[in-house]
Order: C-alpha cells, then sequence, then structure tokens
C-alpha cells in the first residue's frame, strides 16, 4: 500500500510500486487531465506537479511519492471554477484536439510560480519538453502571459485587500 | 647590508629581464576584406574550426557565433571568451594575419597583451603556418558582430596579464607539431589535430596547482565545464578498453555500441566534428587509441565486460513472482536504489522485450558508471540527456523534480553497485548539492 | 408519388424571410427495404444540398423532444478542429435557438447519418451544409405549425428562442409543436435559409463547446473511458511489415500477475490484463518470448524515390492544353522531392470494444464509422448490423493514423474475451512504426517565360503512391486483418480521382499559363504503408509549384507577389494575395540584413477549397544552418466563416506543423524496417523553434458557400519557407526536410 497526496487528498493505493504514476492517476483515482503520450519522458503529455516542479508522471513510479505533494489539472480548478491558468488557456481558445494541453497547462503553472513575469523566451525555454501536434503553441504561449498577468493582479488585488 | 642590497639588484634585475622578455609591442591595425580569402583556404580552416570546436567557448548560449560572451570556469576564476569575429571595433577585425599567429602561438593578442592559458595556445602553438592561416581566413569570413568583451573575473594578482608571461615562461612550449618518425601518417595527422587545434588534453589532462597540465599524466583524466572529463590513457575507466573503431564511430555519431552516447561537454565536440572529413576523425581516433599503451589483454577484458554487463541487465518486469534478475535469482528486499531504478529507469534501461525501440547502451559497459566520480551520472540523472533541437538524437529525460535529494543519491549508489565491480562513491550527497545549485540548461539552439 | 416542389426563387427566399410553404416531396427511398427485409443505404438524391443528397430525412438530423431539447446529428467526428462548435452554431442560427440548448450527436453508426470520412476539408462543405439547410427547413416546418396552431398566415410569424411568435404577442414553443412524426420527411432542394446579415451566431465569437471540459479533467477522449469490467490489452506488433510469427511461450504470460489471456490468431498476438501497467509489462515479456521468421526487406532508404519511380505506373494526364513551348524562350525545369512523413499523433491511437451477444460495439476516434463498421464486419465475417461504431475523440489524426487499426484490434481481442469491454492503446513506437505515412514523391517540372516575363508553357510530372488505403469495405486495409492466420489481402489501391486528387491533388496550378501539360504517375506497388496524411499530395505539389513560382519571378526579374498576380484572374485568389501582402508589408525588391530572407506562397486547395496566401520571414544561421522562422502572415477565404477564430486555430496550427515537416521531419528506415520509431529518432518542432509570430487574415465572404479549411495551409507554409531561405542565402533548396545539414552544405563554410 503507498500513500499518495493527490490535490491535497490522500489515497491509499494498492498497486505495485513500480507502477508510473500516470497510470495510476488514471486508472485508480480516475483523473482524465494526465495523458499518456509516449510513456518516454519525450513529449510531456503525462506532466503533472511533484513539491512544485513539473515532472513526467508516465516514467515516475510511485514507489518515490510518498510523502510528496502532487497536484494535476483537476487540482487547479473546476469547470466551474477554473484556476487562472484553464481561464487563460480558455480565454485564448488555445486547444486545437486539446490533448497536449493539462501537461501543457501545468508545466505552464510550474513556471508561473517559480518566475511571475517571464519572458517570451523564457516561457518557449520552459515549455520546450512539452510537445503539441496540432501546431497550438503561439496560442500556449500567449495563454501562458495572460495567466501571468492575471495571476500577477490577483496577488496585487490580495495584496491591497489586506492593507 | 650588502647581501640586502645584493638580492633587492638580483631580483630587480630578474625581474627587468623577466619584463624584457615578457614585453610584446602593439602590432598595428589592419583592415582585409573578406573578398580577399582563397575558398580552400576559408574551407580548411572551418574544418580546422570544427576540430578546434572555437564556438563553444566564443559563443555565449543564445548569442551569435564567436561573438564571445562564454564563461570558462578556471580554478581561478572566470574568464569570458572573447570576441573573434571580424568586427574591427569589439573583435579581431583589426588584427593581420601576423597577429593572429602571435596570438596563436604565443599567446599575445594584437595589442600585446598576454593572453590566459583558458585560450588553450598551449596547445593551438603546434598548429603549422598554413593551418593558422587558414583559421584567420575562416574568422575573417565571419559575420561581424559588434559585442564588448566582459572583463576578466580571476582573483586578486591574476588579473594581471603579466602573470599569464610567468605561466608562460614555466609551461608554455611554442611552435608547430614535429611529425614522429616512429608513427604512420595518418598517426601523426591524428597526433597533429588531437595535441594540436583538437586541444582534447585541455579537458582530459589533470592540471597543476598552477593551472598547467601535467605532462607526466597526459589524459589521465581532467575537468571540463563541471563535467569529468575520463580519463584516455591506460587509466581509462572504460570496461571494454576502446578500439579505434569504437572510437572513430564515438567521434563521428556520438554512439559507440559497446560504450554509450556522447553526453554533456562531448556532445557539441561530435556536432561540430561533422564537418571534419572521415579521415581526419579516424585520424583522432587511431591517435587516441594509442595512448592506452597497447593492451594484450583487450580481447579477454572485452569479453569479459560484455559478460559482466549481460549478467548486471535486468528485465523490468516480475515474472512468477521473482524480481527480475537476469540470473534468475530474486530479490528478497530491493534496496531504496533498486526499487527505484526499477520504477524510474527501467522502463528504458533493461535487456528484455521489444521496447523502447531507441535503447541505452548497458550500463555494465558506461564509462560513465566506472568513473571516479560520481559527476557525470548526476549531470545525466538531474538534466537527461537531449539532442539540439529539431534534430534527431538519443534522448533521455532529466530527473531533477522527479527525486529527491536522498532519492538520488541511493539511485547513484545502487547504479555503481549494481553496473560495476569498483568501489562505492564517496560523497556523492556533496556533489549531487553543488550540482543542484547550477541553473538547469536551456533547450539547445540547433 | 412525387409532388411538385414549389417553384421559389432563391431572392424571394432570402426577402421574405422565411414564411415558405414546404411540400412533401419524394417519400424517401432511404428507408425503403430491399427483398431480404435489410434496410439499404439510400440512394443519392442529387439535387439536395451537402450529405442532404445521401441522408434526406429531415429527422435524420435535426430532432426536438418535449422538453425542447434540440438534438442534431452528423455524420462528421470532431477531430479537434472544432466542427462540433462550427456545427452547433449552423443548427443554432438557422434554427432560432440557443446554440446552448443543441445536443450534437456525431458520427455513430446507429444513430447519425453516412457522410464517409471526417476529411478532405469536406465537413463544412457536406455536413455544415445539410445542417445549414435542414435546420432553415426545420424551422420552415414549424412555422408551418404554429400557423395552423395560431390560426395566423406564416409570413406575420417569426422564430426566436426556440419559440414562434406572433406579432399580437403568442407563442408557441417548439416543443409544443413536434410531438410525433412533423420532422419526418424528406428535404428540398431549396432552404428558407437566413439571411447573412440577420447572423448572430454563424460568424460571430463563439467559443469552442469541448475546450472547457478538455481543460479541467472531464472524460473527453477514448482514452478516458473507464466502463465497469474494462480490461487493458496491448499488441505485440511483429519487427516489421513482413515478419511472420512463428513462436511465443503464451502460457509463461498468462501466468503473470493480473493476466487474463494471451490472443494469437496467426501473426496477430496481443495480450488482455486486469491493469494497464500488468498488460505493459505482459506484452514486453511477450515480446521477449516471441519468435519472427524474417521477411523481405525493406528498400534501400538512399534510393527510395529511384526505386518508386522505377515501379509500373498508371499514367494519367490531368491537363492537356495547347502545345508544350521551348525555343526561343527561357526555359527553366526544377525537381523536387519528399520524403514518408508522419501523422505523429500526439496520443497514439486508442480504442475500446466489446463483443456480446453476437454484436461488437467499437469506440473508436476512426475518421469515418461507417467504413470502418463495414471493414470490421468483413474482418469477423459478422453482418453489418452486428457491428457498431461510435466516434469518441482521441488526440488530433491528420489524416488517416492508427485510428481504425486499434479499433480493428480491439475488436479481434474483444472477441477473444466475450462479454468484457477491452481497452487497447497502441505505444508510441507502435503509432510511429506502423501508422499509414504520406507517401514519398518526386516532381519534376519545366516551365518557359516569354520575353515580356510571363508563362507561355507549363509542364509536371508527379509520381506518387496512392494517398488512400482507408479501410471502406473490405478487411484488408485494417492492419491486423493482415496479419492474422487467415489473412485478408491488402485491397489493390486506387487513385483518388480530379479533381480532388491523390498524388496528384493540387497539381494543376490556379496560374493562367496558355500551354500546360501535367502527368500524374500513380504507382500502386507500396513497400512502405501510406494513406492520407493532411494535405495529401497537395502538400508536395504546392511545395514545388510555389517553389518554382519563385525560381521563375527571379528569372523574370519580378517580384514574387507580382509575379503570380501577374498570372491570376480569380479575383478570391488576388484577394487573399494581396490581403497577405499588405498585411506582412511586403516591399518590392526589399533588401534585408544578412542571413534574414522572406518567402512567399500561395494556393487554393484543390483549386476547389479554401484560398490561402502566406507570407513570412526568417533567418538563417550562417554556421549552423538553423533556421528561425520570424513573422508568419496569412491570409484565407474560406467562403463563409461560421467561426473566425476556428479558421485562425486551423490556419496557425497547420502553419506550424508543415513548417515542421518542412524543416525538420522525415520517416527513416533501412533494410530491417522503420527506423523513426520515437520522438528521438523523428523529431518535431518545440517551443523554441516555433515563429515568433503568426497573424491569420480570414476573408469573410457570408453569401457565399463554405470552403474547406483544415489542410489550406499545408503546402503554402512549405513554399514560403524554402522561398525565405533561398532568399535568405541565395541557395535553392529542393529537397525536404530543408535541415540545417543540407542548408550548410549549401551555403559552404
Amino acid at each position: 500500500m503507498i500513500t499518495l497526496n493527490v490535490n491535497g487528498t490522500t489515497h491509499q493505493v494498492d498497486a505495485d510500486p513500480r507502477t508510473p504514476l500516470l497510470y495510476v492517476l488514471r486508472n485508480e483515482l480516475k483523473l482524465n487531465a494526465a495523458k499518456f503520450g509516449c510513456g518516454l519522458g519525450q513529449c510531456g503529455a503525462c506532466t503533472v506537479l511533484v513539491d512544485h516542479e513539473p515532472i513526467f508522471s508516465c516514467l515516475t513510479p510511485i514507489s518515490v511519492l510518498e510523502n510528496r505533494y502532487i497536484r494535476t489539472v483537476e487540482g487547479l480548478g473546476t469547470l466551474e471554477k477554473p484556476g487562472p491558468v484553464q481561464r487563460a488557456f480558455m480565454e485564448e481558445q488555445a486547444a486545437q484536439c486539446g490533448y497536449c494541453i493539462p501537461g501543457m497547462i501545468m508545466r505552464a503553472q510550474a513556471l508561473l510560480e517559480h518566475n511571475a513575469a517571464p519572458s517570451d523566451g523564457e516561457i518557449r525555454d520552459y515549455m520546450a519538453p512539452n510537445l503539441c501536434r496540432c501546431g497550438t503553441q503561439m496560442r500556449i504561449l500567449r495563454a501562458v502571459q495572460r495567466a501571468a498577468k492575471a495571476m500577477s493582479a490577483g496577488l496585487d488585488r490580495s495584496r491591497e485587500a489586506r492593507q | 647590508m650588502r647581501v640586502i642590497i645584493g638580492l633587492v639588484v638580483v631580483v630587480a634585475a630578474a625581474f627587468a629581464a623577466f619584463y624584457a622578455w615578457a614585453y610584446h609591442g602593439e602590432m598595428p591595425p589592419e583592415r582585409s576584406s573578406a573578398a580577399h580569402f582563397d575558398p580552400g583556404a576559408i574551407a580548411k580552416g572551418a574544418q580546422l574550426a570544427a576540430v578546434g570546436n572555437c564556438s563553444v567557448c566564443h559563443t555565449q548560449s543564445g548569442g551569435k557565433p564567436y561573438a564571445g560572451g562564454f564563461p570558462v570556469e578556471t580554478p581561478f576564476g572566470v574568464i569570458y571568451g572573447t570576441n573573434i569575429t571580424p568586427d574591427t571595433d569589439t573583435g579581431i577585425g583589426a588584427w593581420s594575419e601576423a597577429a593572429f599567429r602571435r596570438a596563436m602561438r604565443s599567446g599575445v593578442d594584437r595589442e600585446g597583451n598576454h593572453l590566459f592559458p583558458a585560450f588553450p595556445y598551449d596547445h593551438f602553438t603546434k598548429l603549422t603556418d598554413n593551418d593558422i592561416s587558414a583559421l584567420y581566413a575562416f574568422l575573417m569570413t565571419r559575420e561581424p558582430v559588434r559585442q564588448e568583451n566582459r572583463p576578466l573575473d580571476l582573483m586578486g594578482p591574476l588579473n594581471w596579464r603579466l602573470s599569464a608571461a610567468a605561466w608562460k615562461l614555466l609551461f608554455l612550449r611554442q611552435g608547430a607539431y614535429e611529425p614522429d618518425q616512429t608513427k604512420s601518417a595518418e598517426g601523426n595527422r591524428g597526433a597533429y589535430l588531437v595535441e594540436g587545434p583538437g586541444h582534447c588534453g585541455a579537458c582530459h589532462t589533470p592540471r597543476n596547482i598552477l593551472g598547467a597540465e601535467k605532462a607526466s599524466q597526459a589524459y589521465g583524466g581532467g575537468v571540463g565545464e563541471g563535467w569529468h572529463a575520463p580519463a584516455l590513457n591506460a587509466a581509462s575507466p572504460a570496461p571494454v578498453p576502446w578500439t579505434t573503431e569504437q572510437l572513430a564511430a564515438y567521434l563521428r555519431h556520438g554512439f559507440a555500441d559497446q560504450h554509450g552516447f556522447a553526453a554533456g561537454p562531448m556532445q557539441p565536440v561530435v556536432r561540430s566534428l561533422r564537418k571534419v572529413p572521415n579521415e581526419d576523425v579516424r585520424a583522432m581516433a587511431v591517435y587516441i587509441a594509442s595512448l592506452t599503451g597497447g593492451d594484450s589483454q583487450a580481447a579477454q577484458r572485452t569479453q569479459a565486460a560484455l559478460d559482466f554487463a549481460r549478467q548486471r541487465e535486468a528485465k523490468p518486469w516480475a515474472t512468477a513472482g521473482t524480481e527480475g534478475r537476469a540470473d534468475g535469482s530474486a530479490e528478497r528486499e530491493p534496496s531504496a536504489g533498486a526499487a527505484i531504478f526499477a520504477g524510474a529507469c527501467a522502463t528504458c534501461h533493461h535487456a528484455g522485450g521489444a521496447l523502447p525501440v531507441s535503447r541505452p547502451v548497458a550500463l555494465g559497459l558506461s564509462s560513465t558508471v566506472h568513473a571516479p566520480d560520481p559527476t557525470n551520472l548526476l549531470h545525466i540523472i538531474l538534466d537527461g540527456i537531449h539532442p539540439p533541437l529539431g534534430t534527431a538524437g538519443p534522448m533521455m529525460p532529466g530527473f531533477a523534480g522527479t527525486l529527491t535529494d536522498p532519492q538520488i543519491v541511493a539511485l547513484a549508489a545502487y547504479v555503481r553497485g549494481q553496473f560495476s565491480d569498483k568501489p562505492a562513491w564517496s560523497g556523492i550527497d556533496t556533489t549531487l548539492s553543488t550540482l543542484r545549485q547550477k541553473p538547469q540548461p536551456r533547450a539547445e539552439a540547433p | 408519388m412525387n409532388a411538385p416542389a414549389t417553384a421559389l426563387s432563391r431572392r424571394r427566399l432570402l426577402q421574405t424571410g422565411g414564411a415558405v410553404i414546404v411540400s412533401f416531396a419524394m417519400m424517401p427511398r432511404g428507408f425503403a427495404q430491399d427483398a431480404q427485409n435489410k434496410p439499404v443505404e439510400p440512394r443519392p438524391t442529387p439535387q439536395l444540398p451537402g450529405s442532404l443528397r445521401n441522408a434526406p430525412m429531415l429527422d435524420s438530423w435535426i430532432g426536438i423532444d418535449a422538453q425542447g431539447r434540440v438534438t442534431v446529428f452528423t455524420g462528421k467526428a470532431e477531430l479537434g478542429q472544432g466542427i462540433k462548435t462550427a456545427l452547433i452554431q449552423c443548427a443554432a442560427e438557422q434554427l432560432d435557438v440557443a446554440p446552448q440548448a443543441i445536443t450534437l450527436i456525431t458520427a455513430d453508426t446507429e444513430r447519425t447519418p453516412n457522410e464517409g470520412y471526417t476529411a478532405g476539408s469536406h465537413s463544412m462543405q457536406d455536413s455544415g451544409t445539410a445542417i445549414l439547410h435542414a435546420a432553415a427547413q426545420v424551422r420552415g416546418i414549424l412555422i408551418d405549425l404554429a400557423a395552423t396552431r395560431l390560426n395566423l398566415p406564416a409570413a406575420q410569424l417569426r422564430t426566436r428562442g426556440g419559440a414562434v411568435h406572433a406579432e399580437d404577442g403568442r407563442s408557441v414553443a417548439y416543443k409544443d409543436l413536434v410531438t410525433g412524426q412533423e420532422l419526418h420527411r424528406a428535404a428540398q432542394p431549396q432552404s428558407p435559409l437566413k439571411a447573412p446579415q440577420d447572423f448572430t451566431i454563424i460568424g460571430a465569437r463563439y467559443d469552442r463547446i469541448d475546450i472547457p471540459g478538455k481543460l479541467t479533467g472531464a472524460p473527453m477522449y477514448v482514452q478516458d473511458m473507464r466502463p465497469d469490467g474494462m480490461l487493458h490489452a496491448r499488441v505485440v506488433r511483429p519487427p516489421n511489415y513482413t515478419a511472420k510469427l512463428t513462436g511465443v511461450d503464451s502460457a509463461a504470460v498468462e501466468r503473470m500477475p493480473g493476466v487474463v489471456k494471451v490472443v494469437r490468431d496467426g501473426s496477430f498476438l496481443a495480450v488482455v490484463a486486469e491493469g494497464e501497467f500488468q498488460a505493459i509489462e505482459a506484452m514486453q515479456a511477450l515480446s521477449a518470448s516471441a519468435q519472427w521468421q524474417a521477411g523481405d526487406p525493406l528498400p534501400d532508404a538512399d534510393k527510395i524515390l529511384d526505386i518508386i519511380k522505377s515501379f509500373p505506373s498508371d499514367d494519367t494526364t490531368i491537363l492537356n492544353k495547347g502545345a508544350p513551348v521551348q525555343q526561343g524562350f527561357r526555359t527553366l525545369k526544377a525537381t523536387f522531392r519528399r520524403p514518408y512523413h508522419m501523422h505523429g499523433s500526439i496520443g497514439p491511437s486508442c480504442a475500446l470494444a466489446i463483443y456480446e451477444a453476437d454484436k461488437v460495439t467499437v469506440w473508436t476516434h476512426t475518421q469515418g464509422v461507417y467504413p470502418l463498421r463495414n471493414a470490421i464486419a468483413d474482418m469477423l465475417h459478422l453482418q453489418r448490423e452486428q457491428v457498431h461504431c461510435i466516434h469518441v475523440e482521441g488526440s488530433g489524426c491528420y489524416g488517416h493514423n492508427a485510428a481504425d487499426d486499434v479499433a480493428a484490434d480491439a475488436a479481434l481481442i474483444a472477441r477473444a474475451v466475450p462479454g468484457r469491454p477491452v481497452r487497447v492503446q497502441w505505444m508510441r513506437e507502435d503509432e510511429h512504426g506502423w501508422e499509414p505515412f504520406g507517401p514519398t514523391m518526386i516532381s519534376e517540372v519545366s516551365a518557359t517565360l516569354d520575353a515580356g516575363g510571363k508563362l507561355v508553357s507549363w509542364e509536371y510530372d508527379v509520381w506518387s503512391n496512392t494517398h488512400s488505403t482507408r479501410p471502406e469495405g473490405p478487411a484488408g486495409n485494417l492492419l491486423a486483418a493482415r496479419y492474422l492466420a487467415t489473412p485478408f489481402p491488402q485491397p489493390k489501391p486506387r487513385a483518388i480521382p480530379q479533381p480532388e486528387g491523390g498524388g496528384d491533388r493540387n497539381a494543376i496550378p490556379l496560374y493562367t499559363i496558355p500551354n500546360g501539360r501535367i502527368v500524374s504517375h500513380f504507382i500502386p506497388q507500396m513497400p512502405i504503408r501510406v494513406s492520407a496524411l493532411r494535405g495529401l499530395g497537395a502538400y508536395h505539389n504546392v511545395f514545388s509549384i510555389e517553389s518554382f513560382m519563385d525560381e521563375l519571378a527571379e528569372a523574370a526579374n519580378a517580384d514574387p507577389v507580382e509575379f503570380r498576380l501577374r498570372h491570376l484572374d480569380d479575383a478570391r485568389a488576388r484577394a487573399v494575395i494581396e490581403k497577405a501582402a499588405s498585411e506582412f508589408g511586403w516591399q518590392r525588391n526589399a533588401k534585408l540584413p544578412r542571413g534574414r530572407g522572406r518567402g512567399f506562397a500561395f494556393a487554393r486547395y484543390k483549386n476547389l477549397a479554401a484560398y490561402c496566401a502566406i507570407a513570412l520571414d526568417a533567418h538563417v544561421d550562417r554556421e549552423s544552418g538553423a533556421v528561425r522562422l520570424g513573422r508568419v502572415v496569412a491570409a484565407v477565404d474560406s467562403g463563409l466563416a461560421v467561426n473566425h477564430d476556428g479558421i485562425r486555430n486551423q490556419i496557425e496550427g497547420a502553419i506550424v506543423q508543415s513548417a515542421s515537416w518542412t524543416l525538420y521531419e522525415a520517416v527513416t528506415f533501412d533494410r530491417n524496417g522503420i527506423t523513426s520509431r520515437d520522438w528521438s529518432t523523428l523529431p518535431m518542432v518545440r517551443f523554441p523553434l516555433v515563429p515568433e509570430s503568426i497573424t491569420v487574415h480570414v476573408i469573410d465572404r457570408p453569401t457565399e458557400r463554405f470552403l474547406g479549411t483544415g489542410e489550406a495551409a499545408q503546402g503554402p507554409t512549405a513554399a514560403a519557407v524554402a522561398n525565405a531561405i533561398a532568399h535568405a542565402t541565395g541557395e535553392r533548396l529542393r529537397d525536404l526536410p530543408l535541415s540545417a545539414e543540407r542548408i550548410k552544405a549549401a551555403i559552404g563554410p
């Protein structure tokens, strides 16, 4: 039995400890966002956050994840209340088939937690591990910029509110 | 009292002599049009620049080619590679060929300043006059870029250029490579390319306290850009003795099937060598293979290494309840490192099953695993291996975010123990902490 | 049986704004039954618009239930191109209901019309048109019904918000008008379409209905399905196309944890397990024990085009005009080459199937549920009614990828474990190694200019395998079917005739050239598996033609944009070219800094569909030959633009994808098989290499019909990139991909 903390909820998972997190997320925990794209760490469709870092869940065995903080797209927001990065992607209509987008959202979330105002070049470099075959990259870049502005505006507002 | 005065006079005289010896005048500025250069010379210069990989130290990350700005880290501080584009104000556009030759042979710039041996003129001095001319033709026909050179950032008195002169007095033997009568033409060619423009020893030879290569331990291993550059002589950590064929394949393709893939600073070296003709790459391989001094037991050692590697590789899946070891034995309780390896690494680093198709070489054959210290393995675990954007090449993801420090330490220790019969590494955790402080590499431009 | 339709002019329809008597015409043969009481496919009714000609009954397309919920049926599938949203917009506009009130049902062999494949950029032309007209006609019927109910002339009634309103304030909701079979009637050739100036939904911003779910973890893809009792399966494919399975230790694998069964039929080998990771491990173990007998080697990769060109070919002259002119004028020649290209779907193909009570249900992201159903029925020796194919989204496919193959795998495996749903997921290496590729192609062109710099003669030859091996009726185009113990033979490939074309798609330039001869060499023999990839032959033909136009422009001492305009009479073609050029800021004889170049290209997809012109600039690194794309400006004319943002999204995406093919991509193989098996061996563009900016200008023509847009930018992008490289370096490259290595070799030291 392995204890996993996913989006703030603790789960007892009865699976082979070598099982990659991706399959546990999708099958045991029934979370749809993280996707199988290659299983080789080449495409990023499986990207989730562990301790604030983006990782390839297709290559991360659950055995290394006890007591660590795992976040998926489902933890960032819901259909009714999307988080700022999700909202920015919706506003920019940054998706075609949409299959790669959850991985993009998680990686962007990590970037913006480390760097609140990234330049276009910094976003491109940071997002390079994630592939998009439909060619939605331009919109994704705009969505990340949009999210950056929204998140710092949100911070400013809550800072003001506290004063 | 007379003794003291005498000593002062002697020291002063010595210093004056030294200063006179060290003094170099300025060479007059000269403008040569790119149109003057013979295309054949430019082409030859391009190849030599490829062997020397000038671009690596003279181009900063994301910067224009040869415009300088790359931080060369030395034990004495940081020196920034200079602008060697033909820009007249900020580059070498005003340098005559004679001035360029003086820099390459003697380590002195056009204005007469001594250059620090981070610029490996102790190797470039071995270039023939013709080759220096060709390199000059190549550099003078590059795209001029206006970019000021960054000042030195060395410790204390070393910022004083005359210290470089002192270094040269002790360690620089000027002059072009003299062919060795006991070597074949190919052997001499290889020696020339490796010792001269290739400057392989600059990374692969240990240095003394003053930063000079230890001649008595040539190719005994060194450091380059924060990576360990393995020994290429008899002290080579490679389990399978390197042959000319394997070296030629490694230098040509970045891959040798009894050793592995080029990683870290060797990746740009291999890429650069693509512009070099096959005969020259082979000649370099011939010379480097000769550095081990020959090995009468090579065949047996090769077979033993292959057997060992095969025996230590595992199938990734559990069959009928046994943790898969090739020898069929079951692990009672796998160590933390073994468990991490089984889950995170064995997906690709295994011997059974059809996938992955792009398969890594058996870890039991890896020089990195057999190296005296864990630096390179930790680099690879943290950052992976990536080809330049838009090009095909081996890919391994990095695990910097996936694994915690204790997990990486356990993993590295496991890999060392499982895939080599060398003694355990010490200080894996301290090495890891140092590497963790370096910024993550950005995606490489093509 | 036929009552004449009331004769109406289109103008009168538009003027009256919709109150029209729709008469009953032509009872459908579509629901006729043949002698064995089996329903037959409806016979086409040619004068009906769009797909109505194959499915003329209005309630095949539109349904209104007692709660007022409107259901719209389409035979097309959402591939990520936004078709669901656009079709809802069409229906909502013409029906005068809120888009949120509409449920769209897509491609399902038991519920929706048969619209063939979602391919060829036909979705709006076929399904959009059908739904537009069906919805308009249904609105007409509702008005008539309300007229009767309210005892008012139809001309005095208006529709709004799902109800019919009278001027005196009375209204009747649609749900109260449709209580029986009122919509079960055949469509008419003419429809009371709403006038474009009255549109509030078509052409307005309407966000994609599927995006929010995809961004918040809703189950949107076939990969997300988890029916109770579902099993996981993986297939072990042979090492290459011709290897045969001679032995395998199934028993050992069946003892592995969670494994339910090993399925073997000839050389088809698969394993089924309770858990997904268990299935993967079992697949690995199975592949380790499998023994294969080698078959024929693949041809020499270095000579592949020469080899293909040497095979027997069916030659068709698709243009023969005037006589070739050569003497006394300036003549140029060139040869262009293209490697095999991958679809490279980011999510490898996946399908679910269940076999119970003599019926197979398959959930699949195929582009064509009906043809797939027919092929699976053939493969399993079932009647077509025993197979039910339901489209569920997968990742973008860009043509005929492995979606049909994995569906066949799932059906076969499901048959071996009846009563339990089986989920088959291809691995990345499977997709890279086994999907049907876009064929390698070679074209040779020769053209002659007169002294005034105008084209007088054009000769073009193109060689290609088929661009379609889609499953249709016979099973042999399904991969697994060819590896069974009793294999199905692969059907003989057929050329797709002009005007659509396959390898010769867009081989006829739109330019006005008085003399021309164009020959398409169709080569049936396919050493490497090929089929339809976005654009089909248009990618290569437009690359060739538009690269060559620049070479001709240079020979004529003309600006590339002006040279194209010189040869175009089509007003809409001129408009996209002028728009792209002016928005880009294209200046004649512009001198750019060293290493920078700009390129222009234009095509009308298939000479029938959307018009697209692209201008871009690029930087070529002198030392490495690497290309960085700068500003890209495109202009597109899709006729009536339902969802502008959807069009822009498609064109932007096509530009990035085509740039990736053009600069970086080629399938690689050696004698033993395909060697490009993942993203390390077939690199794709990544964020740092995507253009600096892409701007798409949509020229909206609301009175024109829909023009298919999804594939319109593939070819022009390739040529614009090639032209920019030529402008930057002075070197003309004609062999794709235009890799950094090739560019550097051309530039020299």
